[in-house]
Formats: structure tokens, C-alpha cells, sequence
């Protein structure tokens, strides 16, 4: 063996000649049962079918129609609210106020955001206000609501903007801050100014923490819809699903306060499943800014 | 023969920024001439304020003292005619196709309408290569292909003058000299002015044909030298060894008299 001056082992240089690689091997399909692992709604369904056999088994071992119905009792008080109407109606009577104080919380937060990104006064206004309102639970509003603008549907409006507003707001803000400097001085390089610079940059650089607010606003809405109507739903004629549990509850039908609690989760995790993760599977996974 | 009018012109330009602390002096009364068809270069070490000069000539640092004249007309603020390519990757919209990464531009600037902005946008895409990828999210990119598009952005609207910061600096040194050499080859077909920070003598060389020399510490024009007669194919030749040595015992005040010394060393 061949030494160089500095003891490193001396190795003839090789060139390869690289051909070109012929078909690979052909890719192989993946079998039925890893197919069918992959989609998150299997797997979802799997987790509730777990819950309500765990529910049911539960309940059997109470044995008391009373304090826990079953889920199949549950499931049967379900169907026959769906088939006399009184579910559906209730539902859509809960999500129509509900729409509007969801609706009227974004608009209401997007104007405040805007302002804050604009003006330092408005930045304090926003960060003062959040820092007030956001704790304060908005059933604790509800009295004065009520004082306000009477029972109905006002009151609970006014609730609902002040569940929606201050975490929406809170959200959309950081997500305006979180907008990356080179990302700005693109937008502004176009020669955007103003609302075209919110709108076409700001907005859909902001979009993963916007949606997150608008789930979390979703939410903090939906629940307090819920007790509002528990607590003065009594007094009023027609009321939502928070009326129908409160009114079965005292007439001692537990299946149905349960079927009416089925109907609130199911509208929850309905609109999370397809209107929200929709939203984000069209818009900010497939520009690839969140997994 | 009347001598041209430069196309852009720094005069005096004292730029400074706060910190909650202090106030910074980041250039102070840095004057130079940027002709048509210029492929100018600042060169300098970090903390030469050679970036912040940038963006004041891209109009989003306003000037402390002195002034920056566009075609004699003084810059007040960011504009489509000074397009900057960035050096890092989260400059193109992640919501926007390739495509319409550079055709947005265009048409948020109002220079050109919605089909023949796409027209154009394809048209520079081609330059860059990049025709296969019009319809792909920018997140499905490498970085060297992101700095592809953000070049074809820039080239599609026509500016007055390109500015790039540093453009090359986050890619690896393959990548590196590849687009070197694209971007040499889009100048030799399009003869646009450019405007190049960098802090690498040997990008600076090879791709300029004046360079500005700024010292540190605040930035001041040291130098201002000619390039030209260096391209790709000089690097390693003496005279571009001994040009970059130039530039180096500048750039870090090595006395030309210990010189000597300082090669024995």
C-alpha cells in the first residue's frame, strides 16, 4: 500500500459512467384496512362508538331512567324528537340568534383590528377593551341585557357579540402582528395602501390565527346561546334547545334533556368537522401555512 | 457626446433608526450615481448600513438628511417602479400560485389588466425556468426556485431600477452560482439597471460593473471601483485575485505598507 507525504492512504481516482435507470418497481397499493385507517372520520366514529357502548354500560349499571338514561334510550328520545319536528325547529331557532351575534361579532371585531393596525390610538383602545371585557363572562351580562333591551331575542344578541368580539379580536390582532416584515414590504412594494393592503395582505397572512378565532368565537357563542336560554328561556314563548332542555328537565324527561345535549354536540362538532376544517383544508393547509 | 443623466441619484443620504434606547446612525452622507443599464453593487461588511440604504432607496426608511432622486425626482415613499427581491423566502405570498405571484403585482399597481398581466407573468416564468411549476404554491418550491419567482416578479414589472438585497445569500453555494449566473444571463438579454447589496467580494466582482465600498460603524462610501472587465469565467484569474485582495485590505483598513506583513503571517 502507497503512502503520501503526509500518511494519507494513496487510492486511484475513479469517474463512473451514470446510465440511465430503467422503469423503478412499481408502486404498491396500499391494502383496504390501512386505506380506511386514513381517514380522520373513521377513526372519529370509532372514538364515539367506544363512548356511547361506555355511556350505555353506564347507565345499566345504575339502572335509573331518572338520573342516567342509556345512550339506545337517549338515541330513541333523539329520533323522536327529529320525527315531531320539535328538535329541528328548536335547533334552527337557536342557530338563527346565533348567526346573527356571530356574524355581528366579526364585523364588529374585524373594524376594531383594522383600526389598530392603523392608528396607535385605536392599538390602545383594542388592547385596553380586551383586557377589560374578556374576562367577564357574558352570562354575568345577561341582567343587564335583560334591563336593556327586554327578554328576547336583543338581549341575547347583545350576549353573544360580547362573547364573540373580544377573543376574535384578541386573535385577529396577533395574527396581524405575526405578518412577516419581508411580507409586508412586498405588499406595500406593489404600491397597496390602506384597505387594499389589509385585505390582500394583512387578512390572508393573518388567515391561520383568524380562523383559529373564529373556531374559538364559534364556540364561546354556541355555549353561551345555550345558558342564556337556560336561564330566562322560561319566561319567553318560543325558545331554542337551551329551552327544551331547561322545560324537560322539569317535567322529569331526562332522556330528552340528554337527546337535547346529543343535538348541541352534534351541531358542534358538525360545524367544526365541515364548515371550519373545510375552511382551512382550502385555504391555509393548501397554501402550506399550517400542517 | 453629452453625457448621460444618471437614473438614480443618492445625495448626501444620512439614514438613522431608534431603538428604544438610542438612536442609530446607520449611514452617514453616502452620495453616488446609478446609470441606465448599471449593474451597480454596495459592498460592505455587516453594519455597513448597506440594507437600510436599500430600503431607503425602496422608500420604506425615510432619509434623516440628504435626499434620493428617481429620473430627478425625489423618492417619498415604496413604489412599483423600484421593485426589491429580498433575501428571504417568505417574500411571495403563500396564498398566491406561482403565476399569480407574479401577476398580482401587476395588477394591484395597476400597470397592466388581468389577462395580460397572466400573459406577461408566463412570459418571465419562462425566463426563469419556471413555466412547469405556474400553477404550484410557493411552499412546494426550494429556496433557489422561490428566489426564481421573486426575480420573475420583479423583472415583469419593468421597474425603473431592480433592487435586490442580498438575494442569494440564504441559498447554498451550488445554487448560489447558478443563479449568478441566470441572473447574468437575464441582464446580457434585458439590459435592466440593478441595484445588488451583498457582502461577498467575489458575488460583487463577478456580478457588477461599479462597485461602492462602505465601511462600517456608520456606513461611508470608501471606495467606489469598476468591475466590468470581471465575469464567471475570471474567478481565480490573477487579476481578480488581486482585485479582491484590493477590496479586502479596504473593506477592513490593512495599511498598504504592512501588507507584506500581513501576507508572511
Amino acid at each position: 500500500m502507497a503512502f503520501s507525504t503526509n500518511g494519507a492512504v494513496l487510492r486511484p481516482e475513479i469517474e463512473y459512467l451514470l446510465p440511465p435507470l430503467p422503469e423503478l418497481a412499481a408502486e404498491a397499493p396500499l391494502s383496504w384496512f390501512e386505506r380506511l385507517r386514513q381517514h380522520a372520520a373513521v377513526r372519529k366514529t370509532a372514538i364515539l362508538l367506544v363512548l356511547a357502548l361506555l355511556w350505555e354500560a353506564a347507565a345499566r349499571y345504575t339502572d335509573n331512567d331518572l338520573l342516567l338514561p342509556g345512550a339506545w334510550q337517549t338515541a330513541q328520545a333523539f329520533a323522536q324528537g327529529l320525527v315531531d319536528g320539535e328538535l329541528p325547529s328548536r335547533a334552527l331557532q337557536s342557530l338563527a340568534v346565533l348567526l346573527k351575534g356571530y356574524v355581528a361579532g366579526i364585523v364588529l371585531a374585524f373594524a376594531l383590528t383594522t383600526l389598530a393596525v392603523s392608528t396607535r390610538v385605536g392599538r390602545d383602545v383594542l388592547s385596553t377593551l380586551t383586557a377589560m371585557f374578556n374576562p367577564l363572562p357574558a352570562i354575568a351580562l345577561l341582567p343587564l341585557a335583560l334591563l336593556w333591551f327586554g327578554l328576547g331575542e336583543g338581549s341575547l344578541v347583545f350576549v353573544l357579540i360580547h362573547s364573540v368580539l373580544w377573543a376574535l379580536a384578541l386573535n385577529i390582532y396577533s395574527g396581524f402582528l405575526a405578518v412577516p416584515e419581508t411580507l409586508r414590504m412586498a405588499g406595500r412594494n406593489y404600491g397597496l395602501k390602506g384597505p387594499r393592503y389589509v385585505l390582500g395582505i394583512l387578512v390572508p397572512a393573518a388567515l391561520p390565527a383568524i380562523v383559529a378565532g373564529l373556531r374559538i368565537g364559534w364556540a364561546f357563542a354556541w355555549r353561551t346561546l345555550i345558558a342564556a336560554e337556560l336561564v330566562f328561556g322560561a319566561s319567553s314563548g318560543k325558545g331554542g334547545l337551551g329551552w327544551y332542555i331547561f322545560q324537560n328537565r322539569n317535567e322529569l324527561y331526562t332522556d330528552r334533556v340528554f337527546a337535547g345535549l346529543v343535538a348541541v354536540v352534534i351541531i358542534g362538532l358538525a360545524v367544526e368537522n365541515l364548515a371550519f376544517n373545510t375552511l382551512e383544508r382550502i385555504t391555509v393547509r393548501r397554501w402550506g401555512m399550517q400542517r | 457626446m453629452p453625457a448621460p443623466h444618471p437614473l438614480l441619484q443618492v445625495r448626501d443620504l444620512t439614514l438613522e433608526y431608534k431603538t428604544p434606547q438610542r438612536r442609530v446612525r446607520a449611514t452617514h452622507e453616502v452620495s453616488f450615481d446609478v446609470y441606465g443599464g448599471d449593474r451597480y453593487i454596495l459592498l460592505g461588511a455587516s453594519g455597513c448600513g448597506k440594507s437600510t440604504l436599500l430600503k431607503a432607496i425602496a422608500g420604506f426608511v425615510a432619509p434623516t438628511a440628504g435626499q434620493v432622486l428617481l429620473d430627478g425626482r425625489a423618492v417619498a415613499g415604496p413604489g412599483p417602479d423600484r421593485i426589491v427581491v429580498f433575501q428571504e423566502f417568505d417574500q411571495l405570498p403563500p396564498w398566491k400560485t406561482v403565476l399569480h405571484n407574479v401577476a398580482f403585482p401587476l395588477v394591484a399597481a395597476r400597470k397592466l389588466g388581468r389577462a395580460e398581466a397572466r400573459e406577461r407573468a408566463l412570459h418571465y416564468l419562462d425566463k426563469v425556468g419556471l413555466s412547469a411549476f405556474a400553477d404550484v404554491y410557493p411552499h412546494m418550491l426550494s429556496g433557489g426556485m422561490k428566489q426564481r419567482v421573486a426575480i420573475a416578479r420583479a423583472l415583469a414589472m419593468q421597474p425603473r431600477v431592480l433592487l435586490m438585497d442580498e438575494p442569494f445569500a440564504a441559498l447554498d453555494a451550488l445554487t448560489r452560482r447558478k443563479m449568478q449566473e441566470e441572473l447574468q444571463a437575464l441582464w446580457d438579454e434585458a439590459r435592466f439597471t440593478l441595484l445588488f447589496v451583498t457582502h461577498s467580494i467575489e458575488e460583487a466582482l463577478v456580478l457588477g460593473n461599479r462597485i461602492l465600498l462602505l465601511s462600517p460603524h456608520p456606513g461611508r462610501v470608501r471606495a467606489e471601483l469598476d468591475a466590468h472587465t470581471f465575469d464567471l469565467r475570471s474567478q481565480g484569474s490573477a487579476a481578480f485575485q488581486a482585485a479582491t485582495r484590493r477590496i479586502h485590505d479596504l473593506l477592513f483598513d490593512v495599511p498598504a505598507h504592512r501588507q507584506p506583513q500581513r501576507a508572511a503571517a
